[in-house]
């Protein structure tokens, strides 16, 4: 309650036909930072963004930008946002240079100053071999960068992303993930919407799970995984061929179904506390099940998505613990 | 602003890795962002209008079409149709010229809403949106770029009717004045595609619909045969018809035997095409998701 807050909504609404893509969405988000918003495909995270940024009329709710309320003082808040949107939103049939030129003008820069503002900001994303190329021949890393660079023209007090490193290789994500990093460190707050777990990990201060258009849990990154309330414990056994017997003697002494890793010779078991584990490390000594190594982590965000929405975050993605 | 926008010169382009420098460059750029006065609403349609001719810069094939279409149709028709419907090849085109002007510029209309139609379908229009400018601005700054398309359109019809032979009695004067009231009635057509452009799904659906709408008005009004030639209810039809209208006026001034009253209802049609489809396109823009 006591720090700013750079957006505030209560019971936001949006309909579309039978749709109810956004079903009463509460978010306070703090000033200053990096806010998640986390879902997989269709949870309704861009249509949150769109009525953020007065592209769409919320049908029910309400919110504040900046303090601004996003229906009534639209324009007010249009001065102080900027947006880079989940399709690419620099225009592919004229350069990147000239991208940047337009939006400085039409921000209020004069010619001069918005030629020296485009230069600047082609040469700090590393773009300026590319300056006077048509953005549509951009690899996909360099388009998103110089989406990110048109967002800034205006340094902008709230930053909305809409899954910036979608469809990025890893180098590219990295990039951007270093951008948003020094965005942040110059004060811009950024509401970031992703489906990567550990893009929300890596940036996020404070997360919401949104799913089906509600947000499910809301916290930081630890708290949503103190949420799933276990820690996992991870054997690696010496013989393999002793993982079924391993998988049903945890089992039996935690009282929690153990789960085979992808590691041949690993299994994981949730565990209420460091001493159970202990315990049962002991126990697997004892029936003669030698074991090679053992940890004891907190959930991965995962772990957390499974256990909040019953369901995997993404099917296809890698499971990192 | 910035002063020197090189400090220290990142040594990677393009794909490389962002280095160190490029991270202190990213920061003295965010600390030098400092917002100016807002941009004028006359700035950001300049601003618009300049996009769509830097995008014609780019890709100078796409007025190919809008001016290869008036050349056929001339060619064709005065050559074609001259003897059989006016006696000479040289009379038609006498007759024709200032009616293949309308056309071939109403024809790039069209455009309008295929080309805004377009960037719906693309995340720039997001960004413009999101922007404090005067929110009509993209749609205004668009229509004003495409009378580089009418000109262009205009002035290849009247260059090549010139060449054929075409005497016109109104000089250059009235030449000018010709295209220029046809690109004023073509400005507020356009704002009827650019309604329709919001409305259907694709560019091609646009251009379908638009030329269906189109092609009545081309073809049912005085530009290829004298309206005393046709049945009664067809004639009362190309009588009303304000691309007749627009015929009627643009024929005086080539001619160099202008009526006044002619050119004003011209400007009177713009206006009310204009009246109605700006609020609409407008008001569509705003609203689209
Ligand atoms: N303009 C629209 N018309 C109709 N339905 C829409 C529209 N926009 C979004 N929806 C629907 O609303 C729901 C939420 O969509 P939204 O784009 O906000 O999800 P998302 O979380 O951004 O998903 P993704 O990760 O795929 O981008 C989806 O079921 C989508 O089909
Ligand atoms: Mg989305």
């Amino acid at each position: 309650m006591s720090s700013p807050l750079a957006i505030e909504t209560e019971g936001l609404v949006k309909v579309f036909g039978d749709t109810r893509a956004v079903d009463g969405v509460d978010l306070a988000v703090p000033a200053g930072a990096v806010y998640g918003v986390l879902g997989p495909n269709g949870a309704g995270k861009t249509t949150v963004i769109k009525m953020l940024a007065t592209l769409l009329r919320p049908d029910g709710g309400s919110a504040r930008v900046l303090g601004h309320d996003i229906v009534r003082d639209a324009d007010e808040v249009r001065r102080h946002i900027s947006l880079t949107g989940q399709l690419a939103s620099v225009d592919e049939d004229i350069t990147g240079r000239e991208n940047l030129y337009l939006l400085g003008r039409l921000l209020g820069y004069s010619r001069t100053q918005a030629k020296d503002r485009a230069d600047e900001l082609l040469h700090a994303f590393g773009l300026d071999d590319a300056a006077t190329r048509l953005a549509k021949n951009y690899s996909g890393g360099m388009r998103r960068r110089l989406d990110i660079a048109a967002s800034i023209v205006v340094t902008p007090e709230l930053l909305f992303l809409d899954e910036p490193t979608t469809g990025l290789d890893p180098r590219s994500r990295n990039q951007v993930w270093e951008i948003v990093r020094a965005l942040v460190g110059q004060g811009t707050t950024v509401l970031l919407c992703t489906q990567y777990l550990d893009e929300a990990d890596q940036l996020a201060g404070r997360i919401a799970v949104i799913d089906h258009g509600k947000v499910i849990a809301e916290g930081t990154s630890a708290e949503l995984k103190a949420q799933v309330a276990q820690s996992t414990l991870h054997v690696r056994l010496l013989d393999p061929d002793q993982r079924g017997e391993a998988e049903r003697l945890l089992t039996r002494v935690l009282g929690e179904p153990a789960h085979a890793d992808t590691d041949p010779s690993g299994v994981s078991v949730a565990v209420a506390s460091p001493d159970k584990a202990a315990e049962a490390i002991g126990e697997l000594a004892q029936a003669g099940l030698p074991v090679a190594g053992f940890s004891l982590g907190q959930p991965s965000l995962d772990e957390v998505f499974l256990a909040l929405t019953g369901h995997p975050a993404d099917a296809e993605e890698e499971t990192v613990a | 602003m910035s002063t020197s926008p090189t400090t220290t010169a990142p040594s990677v382009n393009g794909d490389g890795p962002l280095t160190a420098d490029h991270q202190q460059a990213i920061h003295a750029a965010l600390v030098s962002g400092t917002r100016p006065p807002r941009a004028s609403a006359l700035t950001a349609c300049r601003m618009f209008a300049w996009r769509a001719i830097v995008k014609i810069k780019h890709v100078p094939e796409q007025l190919l079409d809008v001016t290869i279409t008036p050349v056929l149709f001339l060619v064709m028709f005065v050559y074609l149709f001259g003897g059989a419907v006016a006696g000479s090849t040289q009379e038609y085109l006498q007759f024709l010229l200032p009616g293949i002007l309308v056309q071939a510029v109403l024809f790039t209309t069209v455009y309008s809403g295929m080309s805004l139609n377009t960037d719906m379908t693309r995340g720039v229009v997001d960004r413009f949106r999101s922007l404090p400018v005067w929110s009509p601005a993209p749609l205004v700054g668009a229509a004003l770029g495409d009378i580089v398309r009418y000109v262009a359109a205009a002035t290849v019809t009247v260059v090549l009717g010139l060449i054929l032979g075409f005497d016109a009695g109104g000089g250059l004067p009235g030449i000018v004045g010709a295209i220029g009231l046809v690109a004023l009635f073509a400005f507020g057509l356009a704002w009827g595609f650019t309604t329709l452009g919001l409305v259907m799904r694709s560019p091609n659906a646009v251009m379908n619909t638009g030329f269906m709408g189109l092609f009545p008005l081309i073809f049912l009004s005085n530009i290829f045969v004298e309206p005393s030639t046709l049945p009664s209810a067809l004639e009362w039809f190309v009588g009303v018809n304000p691309v007749s209208h627009l015929v009627d006026a643009s024929r005086g001034l080539m001619y160099g035997d202008a009526v006044a009253g002619d050119i004003l209802l011209v400007i009177a049609e713009a206006a009310v095409l204009t009246a109605i489809f700006v609020p609409l396109t407008t008001k569509l823009y705003r609203s689209r998701s």
